[in-house]
C-alpha cells in the first residue's frame, strides 16, 4: 500500500467514523434493574382539562390579582418590573382579551377586567412550533413545558396568539423573595420560556389548580369531555366565549360573559 | 488552497488584524449577555424577537442570493457569469456563517442548541430551517471548494459537483422558503400570515442578495486584480432590477389586500409602520425612508443608462440595499410583533449592547468572505482568468 | 532516514510534552485522592436503590424520572424491593438528604462537575441573596 498522505487520511476517517458508532451504541442503557412506574394514587384524572371563568363574579382587577397572587406564589413566578416581565395569570379589559369588540357595550362588560392565561389550546400552536418538544401536550389536554429542554428560542412566544408565554430575560431569582419561596415547587432559570401549567403537580395529588382554589367558585376546573362535571354544567347554564376562536386554536378556557 | 490566505500585502493583514480586533472588542458585549442574560437587549415580553433575527432574516436572503449567478450559468450555460459563480458561492457561505451566529446569540440557553439535533422534531420549522440552513452551508462549501481546487489545476469539474451544483440551486431556494415559513404559518400575526411572505423573501433576497455581492465584488475589483467581465455585471444588474420591481409588487399587493379589505388584523401593521397607531410613531421616518429608496433605486436602475454607469451603480445598489434591509431587518419583526396579541403597540429598538454583539457576528462574516474571497482571487490570478489588462511597460 | 526540521521538531514535542505533563508534576508527592465524607442521613439507612447504584447511576435516575413525572404523567416510582416513592428532587432526594452542600457538592466539587439541578431547583437548605 502506497503511503501517501491521501491514503492516511482515508484510515483517519474510517476509524473517525468507526468510533462514533461505536460510541452511540452503547449509549442506551436505562436505570434501575427490576423497577416500575404508575400513576400517583390520589391523582385527578381527565381526558380534556378545561377551565370556566365566571367573570361577573370575578371580574375586576383586585379579584384577579387574588388569583394571581395565589398562583404566582405557589409557582414562584418573579415579580419583574418592566417589559420583561413574567406572568401566568393577569388581568385585562374586554378590547386587550377579546378581538371581537362591540360598540355601545353594556357599561359593566365594557369595564370589566378578564383574567387571562395560557388557553391549553386542544390545537396548540406553541407545541407545533417548539423544535425540541420541550412544550409538548399531555394526553389530558394540558399544554405542558419541559423547562430542562427548553433552549429558549422563543417561536413558541412568536406562535402563541394569546400572549400567554413569557421569556426570563434575566435570572428570575433576583425578583423573588428568596425567603417565602414554595419549597414544594422550582423556580426557573435564565433564558427559558415560561407560562402557566394548569397545575399538573396539584392535580396528580388530587388538589385543584390555585387559581380556582382561590376564587371562591368563580374559576371552575374540570374535565370536559364529562358531560356530568361541573364545568360541562357552567357550560349548558350560561353563554360563555373564548379568546380568537377564529384561529381554530381551541383554546380550553371558557369565559360567562 | 488555504495557504493563499495566509500570505498577503501589507494592507491585507491590516484589514484582517482589524477584523479581528473588531470582533474580539465586541465579544466582551457577547459575554455580558451570556453573564446575565437576553436582558440587554430591548426586546420583551411583547416583541420577543428583535434585531437578532431580523438580521438572520436579511442574512438568509444574503445567502440565497448566489443563486442568480449560478442558476443562469448552470441551467442557461450564460458563460460570462464563470468567473462570478465562485465568489456567489463564497458570499453564500459567509452569510450562511452569519446566519447561525444570529441565531447562536438569540437563544436563551445556547448551550443546550444541539436539543434541536437530539430531539428532531419535524412538525417544527425551525427544526427545517436547520437542516436546511447546514445543508445549504455543505453544498456551497464543497462545491465551491472543489471547483475552484479543479480550475486552479487545469482539470474539469468533477461530475459530481456539478450534480450538486444543480441540488445547491434548487436549495437555495428552500433556504429562503423555509425561513419565511418560520414566520408566515403562526396564526395570530396577521402581518405575517400571509401565502406572498415566502415569494415577498425570495424577490426581494434576490434584488438585496445580489445587490451586496456586486458591491463587494466592485470593492474586490478595487484591491486586487481581479476585473469582472462587464457584460456579467450588466447582466448581474438587470437581474437586480427585475427582482427590485417584483419586490416592490409584492408588497403592494400586501397594501392593497389589507386596505381594499379593511379588516383591521390586516392594516393594523401596516398603518403602524407607516402612519403609526395607539400613538406610537417610531418606526414612521424608516418606513417612509424605505419606500422613498426603495423608489429612487429603481429610478435609477430601470433607465439602461444609469444602470449601465459603472460609477452610479454602487449608489443605486447601496439604496436598494438600505430599502430592503429597512423592509425586512426592522419593519418584518417590529410590524409582526405590533399590534400585540392584546391589541396593544410596544415599540421596541435595539440596545447598544445589541448592536455591539451584532457587529460581532458581521465582523465574522467579513472575516469569512475576506478570506474566501482572498483564495478565489488568487486563484483567479495564478489561472489568469478575468484579470484586469497588465499595466503597460513605461 | 533523515530528519527535516529535527531541532524545531525535537524542541515542539519537548514543549508539549511539558505542557502536558505539567499537572501530574504539580500534583507529584501531595495526598492521594481520598473520598469525601458525606453527611448521610440520620433516620434513613436506605436509599432509593442500593449504594452501589445511587452511586454511579443517580445522573440517569434523576434524568429519568424527570421524564417520567414531567412529560409521562408518571409520580411514583417502584423500586427493585417493591418500595414506593414520589418522583421528586426536591419532595423525595432532598427531604432524606437535607443538605445539599454536605451531599451533592463535596463530589460534585472534587470531580468538577457543576449539574444545574440547583439553577432551578431549591435546596433543602433555602436560598440566599
Amino acid at each position: 500500500m502506497n503511503h501517501t498522505r491521501r491514503n492516511f487520511l482515508k484510515f483517519m476517517g474510517v476509524a473517525a467514523a468507526g468510533l462514533c458508532a461505536a460510541s452511540a451504541g452503547s449509549a442506551l442503557a436505562v436505570s434501575g434493574a427490576g423497577s416500575s412506574i404508575k400513576d400517583s394514587a390520589t391523582a385527578v384524572n381527565a381526558k380534556r382539562w378545561g377551565m370556566v371563568i365566571d367573570t361577573k363574579k370575578c371580574g375586576t382587577k383586585e379579584a384577579i390579582d387574588v388569583l394571581a397572587k395565589a398562583c404566582h406564589s405557589v409557582h414562584n413566578v418573579p415579580n419583574i418590573p418592566g417589559n420583561q416581565n413574567v406572568m401566568w395569570i393577569w388581568a385585562a379589559g374586554y378590547e386587550q382579551a377579546f378581538d371581537q369588540p362591540n360598540n355601545y357595550m353594556d357599561e359593566s362588560v365594557e369595564k370589566r377586567q378578564f383574567a387571562l392565561l395560557c388557553n391549553h389550546c386542544t390545537n396548540a400552536p406553541c407545541v407545533r412550533v417548539c423544535p425540541t418538544q420541550a412544550t409538548y401536550k399531555r394526553p389530558d389536554g394540558i399544554v405542558a413545558m419541559d423547562y430542562h429542554r427548553c433552549i429558549g428560542c422563543r417561536y413558541c412566544m412568536a406562535g402563541c396568539p394569546f400572549g400567554a408565554r413569557s421569556f426570563n430575560f434575566m435570572e428570575p431569582r433576583k425578583h423573588l423573595d428568596l425567603t417565602t419561596l414554595n419549597k414544594e415547587f422550582p423556580t426557573r432559570m435564565r433564558g427559558v420560556v415560561e407560562k402557566c401549567n394548569f397545575c399538573v403537580e396539584r392535580l396528580a395529588y388530587g388538589k385543584q389548580p390555585a387559581c380556582a382554589e382561590a376564587s371562591n367558585g368563580a374559576v371552575v376546573f374540570g374535565d370536559l369531555t364529562d358531560a356530568n362535571s361541573e364545568v360541562r354544567k357552567l357550560l349548558r347554564e350560561h353563554y360563555t366565549i373564548r379568546r380568537k376562536p377564529a384561529l381554530g386554536t381551541e383554546p380550553g378556557v371558557y369565559y360567562i360573559i | 488552497m488555504l495557504e493563499k490566505a495566509l500570505k498577503g500585502s501589507p494592507k491585507y493583514y491590516l484589514w484582517v488584524g482589524f477584523l479581528l480586533l473588531v470582533i474580539a472588542g465586541t465579544s466582551g458585549a457577547y459575554v455580558m449577555q451570556l453573564m446575565e442574560g437576553l436582558t440587554i437587549t430591548g426586546m420583551s415580553r411583547d416583541v420577543s424577537w428583535g434585531f437578532y433575527i431580523a438580521q438572520f432574516t436579511y442574512l438568509v436572503g444574503l445567502a440565497a442570493s448566489g443563486v442568480m449567478i449560478v442558476l443562469p450559468y448552470y441551467f442557461h450555460n450564460y458563460k460570462k457569469f464563470k468567473d462570478l459563480v465562485i465568489f456567489g458561492e463564497f458570499m453564500a457561505i459567509a452569510a450562511v456563517v452569519m446566519c447561525l451566529g444570529f441565531i447562536v446569540v438569540d437563544i436563551g440557553q445556547p448551550q443546550r442548541m444541539l436539543n434541536v439535533v437530539l430531539f428532531p422534531t419535524p412538525n417544527s420549522i425551525l427544526f427545517w430551517d436547520m437542516l436546511v440552513l447546514n445543508g445549504y452551508l455543505m453544498l456551497n462549501l464543497l462545491v465551491g471548494w472543489t471547483c475552484l481546487e479543479c480550475d486552479r489545476q487545469n482539470l474539469p469539474h468533477p461530475k459530481w459537483s456539478k450534480i450538486l451544483a444543480y441540488v445547491s440551486i434548487i436549495w437555495a431556494f428552500s433556504i429562503h422558503t423555509v425561513t419565511a415559513f418560520l414566520y408566515q404559518g403562526l396564526p395570530g400575526r396577521h402581518y405575517w400570515l400571509t401565502a406572498i411572505l415566502a415569494a415577498r423573501f425570495l424577490a426581494s433576497a434576490f434584488c438585496s442578495g445580489p445587490a451586496i455581492l456586486l458591491l463587494v465584488i466592485m470593492l474586490t475589483e478595487k484591491v486586487t486584480t481581479f476585473k469582472a467581465e462587464a457584460e456579467g455585471i450588466a447582466t448581474l444588474a438587470k437581474i437586480i432590477t427585475y427582482a427590485m420591481c417584483i419586490n416592490v409588487f409584492f408588497f403592494l399587493l400586501e397594501v392593497f389586500t389589507a386596505f381594499y379589505s379593511s379588516i383591521p388584523g390586516h392594516t393594523h401593521s401596516i398603518v403602524y409602520l407607516f402612519a403609526g397607531y395607539d400613538g406610537h410613531s417610531e418606526l414612521v421616518p424608516f418606513m417612509w425612508t424605505a419606500a422613498a429608496f426603495a423608489i429612487i433605486s429603481l429610478a435609477l436602475l430601470i433607465p439602461p443608462k444609469l444602470r449601465n454607469n459603472v460609477k452610479l451603480l454602487p449608489w443605486s445598489l447601496a439604496i436598494l440595499v438600505i430599502a430592503t434591509w429597512i423592509d425586512k431587518g426592522l419593519g418584518l419583526l417590529i410590524g409582526g410583533f405590533n399590534p400585540t396579541p392584546f391589541e396593544t403597540i410596544a415599540p421596541y429598538w435595539p440596545t447598544g449592547k445589541e448592536l455591539l454583539i451584532s457587529l460581532m457576528i458581521y465582523g465574522t462574516g467579513a472575516l469569512v468572505v475576506t478570506i474566501l474571497f482572498k483564495i478565489a482571487t488568487e486563484v483567479k490570478q495564478e489561472t489568469g482568468a478575468s484579470q484586469k489588462p497588465a499595466p503597460v511597460a513605461e | 532516514m533523515k530528519l527535516y526540521n529535527g531541532g524545531k521538531i525535537i524542541t515542539g514535542l519537548v514543549i508539549f510534552l511539558g505542557v502536558f505533563l505539567a499537572p501530574f508534576a504539580y500534583n507529584m508527592g501531595k495526598a492521594a485522592y481520598s473520598q469525601p465524607k458525606l453527611k448521610m442521613p440520620e433516620n434513613e439507612k436506605e436509599c432509593i436503590e442500593s449504594k452501589e447504584f445511587m452511586r454511579t447511576k443517580h445522573m440517569q435516575l434523576l434524568n429519568d424520572w424527570r421524564d417520567w413525572s414531567l412529560r409521562d404523567g408518571k409520580w411514583v416510582y417502584v423500586n427493585s424491593k417493591g418500595k414506593e416513592f414520589e418522583m421528586s428532587l426536591q419532595k423525595t432526594c432532598m427531604k432524606c438528604h437535607t443538605n445539599k452542600a454536605e451531599f451533592c457538592d463535596k463530589c460534585h466539587n472534587d470531580a468538577a462537575v457543576t449539574p444545574y439541578c440547583w439553577d432551578c431547583h431549591i435546596q433543602p437548605e433555602g436560598l440566599k441573596k
